[in-house]
């Protein structure tokens, strides 16, 4: 029984996507090519990220992010990308600032210590800082009254890896352990109700490896568990198979000696130099790359079963330079991811 | 005699891992670098090649995500050395592994530094219990305090002479080296020593002798924080009090041992801008902390073997499928995949040679890409055959 199933397309009256994945599956491309996908859908979107890492920037080649939001790009639908890098120190001051009016006693805060002490030792009041500044943004609204709209039509968070993100999320229980009541609590508590919403889902970013997958069906199940509505699961750096299905079928009888003398055959034909040796090569990357297809369609198989929506990204052997962050937007997009 | 330009001489630094394994005099090998590039697996790698080679190895492994245990074929680590079985011992070696396990590993710190009425009031602090298991830090620090237990086991009873350490899965890299002063100005920083004055002092009477200042910051903390998780703190901060000197000195000792020579860093990379960049700060910092760097590791790097270059390739294939007479129908295709694999190797090449660059002097060894994740000790032998080129 698959339980969780999202019936509903990922994009559908959700504003804040939660992307998270294991170390090197590529979260922050993922993150930054839904964030530009949503833009060029005319919509005015916000990329975040919240571990001071400057993905964001380097994904772009844009200088450093601070917590203050910066336009990254115009889109010719008339939608925009803006990025933010959200810093806990900042982050505090500026909710000390605005809560409390606190003005020039927050640099005395800093200077005492105070300031280190909240946000790096006491346990989730750092992510309540985080997140919060994420909360802020996603809820913000322009024009007044009736004619209020929402400021962001869509927030992208490219949030902590799967390994801490369920801990990062659940930051309610995380300061009720040790903080019972007052502001922080009660902030935690208001974010926690939004990122329970079905304004967000938490998408998952995998590889078709082993480890990635598993620690993404990990994730699933514990973000399930925990109430956080999942989204869809984001295959990333998928191989173009190549071979065409009769390919598979000569290359699944084995190597036979025939295959192997018409293969040099054709390569002498247009001239390849060492058509022999290049043809033992050539069968020999063709078996490798059997081999990394089936892995491919065993752990394709395990996310399958999830019952969850799936979208897939091509590898690009060129990497992310030239354009190929829009390629991976335009597949969000033809996918209906977005 | 023949004088190499300096590129070439760059080129030449390839890092000699059996010379690394086979030195006596390092006895702590220290595999860190970006999430997600396969520090676990060479950490694996290195102490089956060197338990192998002879050494009497123990690798502690971090991630959570029994990643080791999976590549050992164990099915538990438990904040224990245990053996691993299949290790060729014919040449002297062994090996044994563990996984760490934060919150024991704190828990264990804190009863043998403090007296046992004590240790039971720290270990059913609230504050304690959050900081032991969440706090962004602790699992470095405690893989640190790991590291120096298993250094002073190693001197006495176990006779391992060789530790092995994979570093926790941080936020960034240089998490690894920050965590230990993290802690350290926790314990110093000057807000936890005003709030433990009161502790000391005993009831409300400081606030009167406090400077204005500590009102203020208490006051708005107080605010901010809730009033219990100050007071939580408070006897966190009164209760840990006889221990500090015990963490501090320890964690200085764990920074020295990391500077000595008997310690090597091995830096772990994918052929990817993001982990190179990751790895090209840490190479930086070590060298600004003094500590002694091996080389760096750089796996799944996309290797294609024969001349035929990428241009080449997609041009045999276009002249083939336009004489439409192909003898076998996979020829195309199969030059088309070694296109896109060459396109790769060209790639992964290309930005090791900027990290060359831009980081002269630093030995680096490639680990070509594995058809099949690797979990088994077989497995492991072969990176390890790779590792050392």
């Amino acid at each position: 029984m698959v339980s969780g199933v999202n019936t509903t397309t990922a994009g559908q009256g959700v504003r804040l996507h939660v992307v998270t994945g294991k170390g090197g599956t590529g979260k922050t491309t993922v993150a930054a090519a839904l964030g530009v996908a949503l833009a060029a859908q005319g919509k005015r979107v916000l990329l975040a990220e919240v571990e001071e890492r400057q993905g964001i920037s380097s994904t772009f080649d844009i200088a450093p992010l601070s917590t203050s939001e910066t336009l990254i790009l115009n889109d010719p639908s008339g939608g925009s990308l803006y990025g933010m890098s959200v810093e806990p120190k900042a982050a505090l001051l500026e909710y000390l600032h605005k809560f409390y009016k606190l003005g020039r006693a927050g640099s005395l805060l800093e200077k005492i210590g105070a300031v280190d002490f909240a946000t790096t030792i006491a346990p989730g009041v750092r992510d309540v800082l985080l997140i919060g500044k994420v909360y802020e943004a996603a809820g913000r609204t322009q024009g007044r009254g009736r004619k209020a709209v929402p400021a962001y039509d869509a927030v992208v968070l490219d949030a902590p890896p799967t390994g801490r993100v369920a801990r990062f999320l659940g930051v309610n229980t995380e300061v009720a352990e040790v903080a019972r009541m007052g502001p922080i609590k009660s902030q935690a508590d208001s974010i926690t109700a939004l990122l329970k919403s079905r304004i967000t889902a938490v998408h998952l970013v995998t590889l078709l490896e082993e480890m990635p997958v598993q620690e993404c069906l990990d994730a699933t199940q514990s973000l399930s568990e925990a109430g956080f509505p999942v989204g869809a699961i984001i295959v990333n750096q998928v191989r173009d198979p190549i071979l065409s299905e009769g390919d598979l079928t000569d290359l699944s009888d084995g190597i036979t000696s025939r295959l192997h003398t018409e293969i040099a055959a054709d390569l002498a034909s247009v001239g390849v130099a060492d058509p022999d040796r290049t043809t033992t090569v050539l069968l020999e990357e063709a078996q490798a790359h059997l081999e990394r297809l089936d892995l491919q369609a065993e752990q394709d198989q395990r996310i399958q079963e999830q019952g969850r929506l799936v979208y897939y990204l091509p590898q690009l052997p060129g990497g992310l330079e030239a354009g190929g962050l829009n390629v991976l937007a335009d597949e969000l997009h033809t996918q209906g991811m977005v | 005699m023949v004088r190499m330009t300096p590129a070439a001489a760059r080129a030449e630094r390839s890092l000699d891992i059996d010379a690394l394994l086979a030195d006596p005099a390092k006895r702590i090998i220290v595999c860190c670098g970006a999430g997600g590039v396969g520090k676990t697996t060479t950490a694996a790698a290195l102490g089956v090649r060197a338990a192998e080679a002879g050494r009497r190895v123990v690798v502690l492994t971090i991630d959570p995500a029994l990643r080791l245990a999976q590549s050992l074929g164990l099915n538990a680590l438990d904040n224990t050395p245990r053996p691993v079985a299949g290790i060729d011992t014919r040449s002297g070696g062994s090996m044994d592994a563990m996984m760490l396990d934060m919150k024991r590993t704190f828990d264990e710190v804190v009863e043998q530094h403090a007296s046992p009425e004590k240790a039971a009031s720290i270990l059913a602090n609230p504050f304690y219990v959050a900081v032991s298991s969440s706090f962004a830090g602790t699992q470095e620090y405690m893989a640190m305090e790991k590291l120096g237990q298993l250094r002073v086991q190693s001197q006495r009873e176990n006779g391992w002479d060789l530790i092995i350490v994979d570093t926790p899965p941080s936020r960034s890299a240089l998490d690894f080296l920050d965590a230990p002063k993290r802690l350290g100005s926790f314990l110093d920083g000057r807000f936890i020593r005003l709030l433990m004055a009161p502790a000391k002092a005993g009831g409300k009477a400081y606030l009167k002798a406090a400077s204005a200042t500590l009102s203020l910051a208490v006051g708005v903390m107080t605010k901010v924080l809730g009033g219990e998780l100050l007071r939580d703190v408070q006897t966190f901060v009164a209760a840990l009090d006889t221990m500090f000197g015990g963490f501090r000195e320890r964690a200085d000792q764990t920074y020295a041992l990391l500077q000595a020579p008997e310690t090597a860093f091995v830096v772990v990379a994918s052929p990817d801008r993001d982990a190179l960049r990751e790895a090209a700060f840490f190479v930086e910092r070590l060298g600004t902390e003094r500590m002694p760097l091996a080389g760096l590791v750089v796996n799944r790097v996309q290797r294609v073997a024969g001349s035929l270059s990428r241009g080449r390739a997609e041009d045999a294939a276009s002249a083939l499928e336009a004489t439409g007479a192909m003898r076998s129908s996979a020829s195309a295709d199969l030059l088309r995949l070694h296109a896109d694999l060459a396109t790769s190797a060209t790639r992964h090449q290309e930005l090791i040679s900027r990290f060359r660059v831009s980081n002269p002097g630093v030995a680096i060894t490639q680990v070509p890409a594995a058809a099949r994740d690797i979990h088994d000790l077989d497995g492991l032998r072969a990176v390890g055959a790779d590792l050392a080129g």
